[in-house]
């Protein structure tokens, strides 16, 4: 896949997790899963699902900018 | 044994600040952005340990005591989603352009981007006047959490003067470097230690099953978020954009040694979080086992220090302290510098003594600087009433509603200075009004609606910003060359710092 589309599948499940987080369907869910609150659970989840989109984001979409920020980049890094 | 363990960690603390100087090159770039050196494991402990205040710790427990869980759905995992994509954007656009222009503050940044010094003037105004009372109340903090965990033996006063005389030593003597240094092991400390002493409790209360069983028995309503409304779950996801226009946290986004560096940050940003705040929460659910109500005087924010102390041996609990420590200094040093920074380069600099202060005497004029800030602050917060706690929401709130001049100012060439003031004094009157007329509302919603008011002071300031942008004349094409046109780097236009731009990089 090119960086372009890593760039938007990142960007997309991006969006899916801001909706993902408004989990209305646990709201008064008080089960406990693996010892913690199902509410608790799903947000620890959701932070670990998150650190793994941003993960494949600064691997396969960097950097944020065009070719022509990163030769600025470039410039400025020591080798 | 608590005492004891507080004064090695503030012994090691000082050891760090003093190692650290070793480092130092003596210019006014390396003590205020550290000569812009930092990879990336050192970037993400201080970005993480600058945003993770002994407010939010003590506070997160608190909350969790009084409503339950639903504290870390608001604070937490919408900040490990948020901050690490305002990094991402932004951070990574903010240094780019700091770097090649060489800036120290954002007031430089605003000021060149819109050729308009009045501007800067008026951001410095509005940022101080946001970050000050930030500073004051994470002092205030710490002498009252240190007054707590010590049972009184340190007074209020005696635990703020603390925290003044040990980051004075270390920001002073070695400046950025100093605080990098050892933002980097308070960091580490708070990453350590809320685990550990959640893992202790827990085991001591039966296993974390058995005890949330117990909870779910006697208090139900705190496993889950039956008071919470879906709208204020939604608008809280705008507080964390705050992180955007934080001058501290602006200003090490300078620090880092390539865009590069902000990689790891970005990434691993959502586990710290959930590393910190997951224990706190548990914590302040678990601590109605032990204290059902509320003690006449008690706040729920000392319940966190109240379980530990109840389940865990005197070494963890001055563990803990230690930890309380970390967390109120390694971001209240960061701020301190932050605002000697934008006094010394944005006043002093810039309005009469550019050509007259050589690099010894600028990072002189920072130390002066750091020495009165601190001294103001401690005397302001023998004074404080900690029912001026909530103006910190506030601040946030203030922060986070300024976050679309930075947007504008990286990604929209059309936005005019016009646009970014009448922006700034939108939010500054909104922010102002609601302050005012809110403060008394207990849940910090618009009318009990469950909408927060960072919505409407960040909808007034997009409106503001756009209408007045489109109504004024555009910038001229040379400025925006500066900052938009592909490779350009502004050669042979001398950069904010008085020294040339670099040259263009090959379009």
């Amino acid at each position: 896949m090119t960086q372009r589309g890593w760039r938007l599948l990142t960007y997309g499940a991006l969006v899916a997790l801001y909706l993902l987080h408004n989990d209305l369907w646990l709201w008064n869910d008080s089960r406990l899963v693996l010892g913690l609150p199902a509410g608790l659970f799903y947000h620890l989840a959701f932070c670990i699902v998150t650190a793994a989109v941003l993960g494949v984001l600064v691997v396969r979409a960097w950097p944020p900018w065009s070719d022509a920020d990163l030769a600025a980049e470039r410039q400025g890094e020591p080798r | 044994m608590t005492l004891a363990v507080i004064a090695v960690y503030f012994a090691a603390v000082l050891l760090i600040g003093a190692f650290s100087s070793r480092w130092f090159h003596g210019t006014s770039d390396d003590y205020f952005v550290a000569t812009r050196s930092l990879g990336p494991a050192l970037l993400l402990l201080n970005l993480f340990g600058a945003n993770m205040t002994a407010f939010a710790v003590l506070g997160a427990s608190g909350e969790a005591y009084t409503t339950g869980i639903g504290v870390f759905s608001l604070m937490a995992s919408s900040s490990a989603l948020v901050i690490p994509l305002v990094f991402y954007f932004v951070g990574t656009r903010v240094w780019e352009i700091g770097k090649r222009r060489g800036y120290l503050s954002p007031i430089q940044f605003f000021r060149e981007r819109y050729q308009s010094g009045g501007l800067g003037l008026l951001l410095f105004v509005v940022l101080n006047a946001l970050l000050i009372p930030y500073l004051l109340i994470g002092l205030a903090g710490g002498g009252i959490a240190l007054a707590q965990i010590t049972h009184g033996t340190l007074p209020k006063w005696m635990g703020s003067l603390l925290i003044v005389v040990v980051v004075l030593a270390y920001v002073a003597y070695s400046g950025m470097r100093g605080a990098i240094w050892v933002n980097a092991f308070q960091a580490l400390l708070l990453l350590v230690l809320g685990g550990l002493a959640c893992w202790v409790v827990v085991d001591r209360l039966g296993g974390l099953a058995g005890a949330m069983q117990r909870v779910a028995a006697s208090h139900p309503e705190l496993l889950a978020r039956s008071h919470m409304r879906p709208l204020q779950l939604l608008t809280y996801t705008l507080i964390p954009l705050s992180v955007g226009t934080f001058p501290h946290i602006f200003i090490q986004w300078l620090t880092a040694r390539s865009a590069r560096a902000f990689r790891l940050p970005v990434a691993v940003y959502p586990l710290c979080i959930a590393i910190v705040w997951l224990p706190s929460v548990v914590l302040g659910v678990l601590a109605r086992l032990d204290f059902p109500r509320l003690a006449a005087g008690a706040t729920a924010n000392s319940m966190l220090v109240k379980v530990v102390e109840r389940h865990s041996p005197a070494l963890l609990v001055g563990l803990l302290a230690a930890a309380l420590c970390a967390a109120i200094m390694n971001s209240f040093d960061h701020q301190v510098l932050a605002v000697s920074t934008m006094f010394t380069q944005d006043i002093v600099i810039h309005y009469g003594f550019h050509d007259r202060l050589d690099e010894r005497a600028r990072v002189l004029v920072g130390r002066l600087f750091v020495v009165g800030i601190l001294l103001v602050t401690y005397l302001l917060s023998l004074v404080f009433d900690p029912s001026l706690f909530k103006l910190g929401v506030w601040c946030f709130t203030g922060f986070a509603a300024l976050f679309p001049i930075v947007v504008a100012a990286l990604f929209w060439p059309r936005s005019t200075r016009q646009g970014v003031a009448a922006a700034v004094l939108a939010v500054a009157a909104t922010w102002s009004y609601l302050v005012v007329t809110q403060w008394r509302s207990p849940d910090y919603t618009l009318g009990g609606t469950g909408i927060l008011p960072v919505a409407l002071v960040m909808g007034v300031s997009i409106a503001a910003l756009v209408v007045v942008s489109l109504l004024t004349r555009p910038p001229d094409a040379a400025t925006l060359g500066l900052f938009f046109a592909r490779g350009a780097a502004g050669g042979g236009v001398p950069a904010a710092g008085g020294e040339p731009a670099p040259t263009a990089a090959p379009g």
